[in-house]
């Protein structure tokens, strides 16, 4: 690898690294993006298309980014915002979980969906959809309802999990999974100008608080809707949590639910005490 | 007894952001749910005093009853 890390260091401007020398790395040592990537951010460059990531985020938390591992579980409208919100900022694995085809009733907010993508399956989208913007990161993509019987194996080697689901049921399924596992959850839902997010650590009850007197599987979306916003910056919320958990850094939602409401523009911070233990 | 609601999302819409009551003693937030006319299947969280309770239960005097619509979607 010496040979490599030489052939990078002399290719690099300062400490970035550009793409067009990371394709000739990968070519010459017959290696993938991911693998000479690593190889850079080891090295202390980083790739060029994460410069404006820089003293945000540092190369070595870079590094543990890329070596990191997320799953999504929904990929319409929450889950297509993080998934390219994931693998723009360069987390290196990605599991996707829908069982879903996109249906024409998508195209007004989930990001994956096009005309072109029309009766194709979500997860495969998410996967083309991620090699087109960062082949380091590799999808894993699941074309099936997460449920209290497949949950464990689904999610099993990740290290936080996104819920961008639409049932009130899976949801407290998926959460059950996250706590046999001892995964973090980040959860967010939406219903026309409004969502909420929170992040559930082991141990944590926070789904349970949410969702616990469900009556029906579904929520006030039934009756609004979903605009094309409100994903986004639900999902926005989101990705931002799980780049702290990955990174062990910053402070998290964990024992408080942020409450958005874009039709005042108001964002609630509601604390109804410590985690349940 | 006094309570002061709190509505947060959709519920406001055609009613108030926050309003001070006279309600009997021993009200239970599902009967103020009931008396603004929130259907209780769109009901999510349900605070007192800035701590997740369950619909029903009863509101001691002078309590700050928060009301949060259910969110499914995603």
């Amino acid at each position: 690898m010496a040979a490599l890390e030489e052939f990078l260091a002399s290719q690099a401007t300062g400490d970035l690294l550009p793409w067009s020398a990371q394709r000739a790395a990968m070519a010459r040592f017959d290696l993938g993006c991911a693998q000479v990537e690593a190889a850079a951010l080891a090295a202390g460059l980083l790739p060029a298309r994460y410069q404006r990531n820089r003293t945000t985020i540092s190369t070595a938390g870079q590094l543990k980014l890329l070596r990191s591992s997320v799953a999504v579980v929904g990929c319409g409208g929450l889950g297509g915002y993080a998934i390219e919100q994931l693998a723009r900022l360069g987390v290196g694995r990605l599991v996707v979980i829908d069982p879903d085809r996109f249906e024409e009733h998508n195209l007004n907010r989930q990001l994956l969906s096009t005309l072109a993508e029309l009766g194709r399956a979500k997860v495969e989208a998410a996967e083309r959809r991620v090699a087109a913007i960062n082949p380091a990161v590799a999808v894993t993509p699941h074309r099936v309802a997460l449920d209290a019987t497949n949950g464990a194996a689904l999610l099993a080697g990740v290290e936080v999990v996104i819920d961008a689901l639409d049932s009130i049921p899976v949801r407290l399924e998926l959460s059950q999974a996250c706590a046999s596992l001892g995964l973090p959850l980040v959860h967010g839902a939406i219903g026309g100008w409004y969502g909420h997010v929170a992040t559930q650590l082991p141990g944590d009850r926070i789904i349970d608080q949410l969702y616990g007197g469900a009556i029906e599987p579904r929520g006030v979306e039934q009756e609004l809707g979903n605009p094309s916003f409100t994903p986004a910056v639900i999902a926005s919320l989101q990705v931002a949590e799980a780049c702290k958990v990955l990174l062990g850094e910053g402070l998290l939602l964990r024992g408080r639910q942020l409450h958005v409401d874009l039709w005042s523009m108001e964002f609630v911070e509601l604390s109804p005490g410590p985690p349940c233990r | 007894m006094q309570i002061k609601v709190r509505l947060h999302g959709v519920f406001r819409i055609g009613r108030f952001k926050e309003e001070v009551r006279d309600v009997p003693s021993g009200m239970t937030a599902r009967a103020v749910v009931e008396q603004l006319q929130i259907p209780t299947r769109q009901v999510g969280t349900v605070l007192i005093g800035g701590v997740h309770a369950g619909i029903d239960d009863q509101l001691p005097d002078g309590a700050v009853l928060s009301i949060l619509p259910i969110l499914g979607g995603g």
